[in-house]
């Protein structure tokens, strides 16, 4: 498969990248090419220009602030997966780069080209509703932020503006007592998710839930925040009750689709059995353990 | 037909073409440098036989762009034998019929040298993880794995070898 005919463009840095998107229409950036490549190849994309992001430099740091992690857009899910901060403290993130994929794809395929792609079952959008991450976008102009929550509208439809690329993602420095994990299930080894869940939680000091944040991928247009969920376990001392009744609630928030990943009852199913794994999993890790 | 330069080091070696944007890198390395060794099996990026390093990076070559590579180094199937010597990969391949069809080896053989290049001697979980981008629809995988074992050990003998022969150099 061949793509349709384009131009390709490397500029140096950012603002040449960001002079060169606000000139052309129908443009697609090109950070590791994981997902813009078999899409082109399909001619499902036909932009005009491509512009390759590989000379820009400092859009793959991965540094951390006093109140939240920063990941620059091109860090891969391999740079990702094997930091050594994120190995520390954010488990949910190395659980979620460490799967994703297969090794070569993970050698290419960035955050930022995952998160601006949108694939509705992509496994970074369940990940950064979870954390209440924030996405940082900059034009030829200006930058700015959308939370999460808000950024993803529809399968492969983002708050991104066409004149935008997306530079860096943060996320909030889990506190004391903080745990997260990922469960997903996927019908063959490196296939899409069939079902994914995040979950990042921080437990009081008498082993209540103070905050739970659970997004869920692949079951739904869009990645979402289960939110009956999270209010139903935000304050309770979880035991496997009420987990299973939250699970419940989140799979009645998804809205699957019949295909070939399985029916809609499954993946129904999936849900609550993956939201069970990822919460209490997230919970052993608040307490110190695994 | 607008075109742009390409130069590359493909197994050391310095080329240049001048292609397509649209062009493939598995297709720059097959079709313009006539380097067939690299297999194209599903061209979707799922099933590895493109696998090739870019900078020592393991990487489907279907899903690359030529101008991708462009001022980088690619190391191919053709680049893992020295003359007439087998890579221990390759001979481990041979030694343990770690293929049938021979479609997928090539792949095969690249992503594994890449996983012992990071990992030399890894367990059969980790070489099983290790190759889930490749996909072999003869062997079932078992003579594959054994192939790489057996490559991960003589890699360490060779290790241990110039270990010993540098000490007793400095010695």
């Amino acid at each position: 498969m061949i793509p349709a005919v384009f131009d390709y463009v490397r500029p140096a840095d950012l603002d040449e990248a960001l002079a060169i998107l606000a000139e052309r229409t129908d443009a697609k950036i090109l950070a590791g090419g994981f997902s813009l490549l078999p899409l082109m190849k399909l001619r499902l994309a036909q932009p005009e220009v491509v512009i390759d992001l590989r000379d820009v430099g400092g859009l793959d740091g991965i540094t951390e602030s006093a109140d939240e992690l920063r990941i620059g857009g091109r860090a891969t899910h391999r740079r990702i997966h094997e930091d050594a901060l994120i190995r520390a403290t954010y488990p949910l993130l190395r659980d979620a780069a460490g799967d994703i994929g297969d090794p070569q794809i993970r050698n290419w395929g960035t955050l930022g080209g995952s998160v601006a792609h949108a694939d509705p079952s992509a496994d970074w959008p369940a990940v950064l509703i979870a954390t209440h991450a924030t996405i940082v976008m900059r034009d030829a102009h200006r930058e700015r932020t959308v939370e999460a929550r808000s950024f993803f509208i529809d399968s492969f439809e983002t708050a991104i503006e066409p004149a935008e690329i997306l530079t860096e993602v943060r996320i909030p420095k889990p506190g004391p007592r903080a745990g997260g994990a990922y469960a997903k299930i996927e019908r063959r080894a490196g296939d899409f998710s069939t079902v994914g869940v995040a979950v990042q939680l921080s437990l009081t000091d008498d082993a209540r839930i103070s905050h739970i944040g659970i997004g869920i991928t692949a079951v739904a247009p869009a990645a979402f925040a289960a939110t009956d969920a999270e209010a139903m376990l935000t304050g309770a001392a979880p035991d496997d009750a009420i987990i299973r009744r939250a699970a419940e609630a989140a799979a009645a928030q998804s809205r699957p689709a019949s295909d070939s990943h399985g029916p809609a009852d499954y993946k129904r199913a999936m849900v609550v059995t993956m939201t069970i794994r990822a919460v209490a999993r997230a919970i052993a890790r608040a307490h110190g353990q695994d | 037909m607008d075109t742009q330069h390409v130069t590359v080091t493909v197994n050391g070696e310095a080329r240049e073409a001048d292609v397509e944007p649209r062009l493939l890198l598995v297709h720059l390395l097959r079709d313009v440098f006539g380097l067939t060794g690299t297999h194209i099996g599903c061209d979707t990026s799922n099933c590895g036989a493109c696998t090739v390093h870019i900078d020592g990076e393991s990487a489907k070559s279907c899903t690359l762009l030529a101008l991708q590579v462009d001022g980088r180094q690619v190391k191919t199937i053709e680049g893992m034998a020295s003359g007439a010597d087998l890579h221990p990969l390759q001979q481990g391949f041979w030694d343990q019929h770690g293929l049938q069809c021979g479609f997928c080896t090539p792949g095969m053989i690249m992503q594994a040298a890449w996983m012992l290049e990071r990992n030399p001697q890894p367990s059969e979980e980790e070489i099983r993880d290790g190759i889930s981008g490749n996909l072999c629809r003869c062997t079932g995988y078992v003579n594959i794995v054994k192939a790489i074992q057996q490559a991960s050990g003589m890699l360490s003998e060779a290790d241990t070898a110039k270990a010993e022969a540098a000490a007793q150099v400095q010695g």
